[in-house]
C-alpha cells in the first residue's frame, strides 16, 4: 500500500465501508505512515466543517 | 432585496409580531449568504436567485414560530438545501453531454504531492491540525474555506458539495451528473485532496495568522 492509494481509500471511506482485504493493508499503513494518519483524521475534519457551513451555524457570529 | 419578496414577507409573516423580519439589514444579509450558497452549487445564478426565493419565502411563511436569528437561519437554509437538492434532480434530465466529457480535463496530476513510488513528497505530508473545532468559530476561517472550494475546479467542487452540504448519496449525484460510481469516487478524493491542501496552507499552517 502507499500514500496515494491510502488517502484514495480513506476518502472512500467517507462513502461506503471498506471491505477486509481494504482495511487491513490500510490500517498496517496508517500506523506506520505519519502523513496519513493525518489525512485520515482530516478527512472526518473536512466533513464536519462542510456540515457545520451548511448548517450555517456559528459561522459569522451573527447569528 | 427585491420588492416582491420584501412584500410576501411583510404581508404573510405578521412583522409586528417579529422585530428580526422588520430589520432589512439582517434580511439583505441572510439572502446575500443563501445565494452565495446556492449559485455554489448550482452553477446558475437565475436557478440559484429562483431557490433562494423560494426558500425564503417558505420559510418565512412559518418564521414567528422560531425564537431567535439563529433557529430562524438554520431552518432557511434547511430549506434551500431542499430546493438546491430538487434543483439538482430536474437537471439530470437537461444533462448536457458536452458539459461530461470536459470531465477528463480535469484529470490532474499528482506528482507534485507523491513521488514515483506513490509516497508524500517529505514537504507536501499533512501535518496534524491544531485545534480544528476552534476554526469553526472563527469568521475569518470560513472566508478561507468559501476561497478554497472556489479553487476546485468546477465539476469536483459541484459533487464534493452535493454530497458534503446537500448530503445526497452516490447513487443519486451519480445520476445528476450522468458519471459511474468509481468517477464520482475518483473526483471525490482529488477534491479532498486540494481542498485538505488548501486549508492546510492558507489556515492550518499560516504563520502570519498565528503570529
Amino acid at each position: 500500500m502507499n500514500c496515494r492509494e491510502a488517502t484514495r481509500l480513506m476518502s472512500e471511506q467517507q462513502e461506503r465501508e471498506l471491505v477486509l482485504r481494504e482495511r487491513l493493508p490500510l490500517k498496517l499503513h496508517v500506523m506506520m505512515c505519519t502523513g496519513c494518519r493525518n489525512f485520515g483524521q482530516q478527512m472526518h475534519t473536512i466533513r464536519q466543517i462542510a456540515r457545520t457551513y451548511a448548517k450555517n451555524e456559528d459561522k459569522d457570529g451573527s447569528a | 432585496m427585491n420588492k416582491k419578496l420584501l412584500s410576501s414577507v411583510h404581508g404573510e409573516a405578521a412583522p409586528d409580531k417579529h422585530p428580526i423580519l422588520t430589520d432589512p439589514v439582517f434580511l439583505t444579509d441572510l439572502r446575500k449568504q443563501m445565494l452565495k450558497f446556492a449559485t455554489l452549487q448550482l452553477s446558475d445564478g437565475h436557478l440559484a436567485e429562483d431557490a433562494v426565493q423560494e426558500a425564503l419565502i417558505g420559510a418565512l411563511k412559518n418564521a414567528n414560530s422560531f425564537g431567535g436569528r439563529a433557529a430562524l437561519k438554520t431552518w432557511v437554509f434547511a430549506i434551500l438545501k431542499n430546493k438546491i437538492a430538487d434543483v439538482l434532480r430536474q437537471k439530470q434530465r437537461m444533462v448536457n453531454v458536452g458539459s461530461l466529457l470536459r470531465e477528463d480535463a480535469e484529470d490532474e496530476d499528482f506528482s507534485a504531492l507523491f513521488d514515483q513510488k506513490q509516497f508524500w513528497h517529505a514537504d507536501e505530508r499533512p501535518s496534524a491540525w491544531a485545534n480544528p473545532e476552534a476554526a469553526l468559530h472563527e469568521g475569518q476561517f470560513w472566508h478561507v474555506f468559501e476561497a478554497c472550494l472556489d479553487n476546485l475546479p468546477e465539476k469536483q467542487g459541484r459533487v464534493f458539495m452535493m454530497r458534503e452540504f446537500i448530503e445526497l448519496d452516490s447513487s443519486e449525484i451519480c445520476v445528476a451528473v450522468g458519471i459511474t460510481v468509481s468517477n464520482l469516487n475518483v473526483m471525490l478524493h482529488r477534491a479532498r485532496i486540494r481542498l485538505r491542501e488548501c486549508l492546510e496552507n492558507k489556515w492550518f499552517l499560516n504563520e502570519e495568522r498565528a503570529s
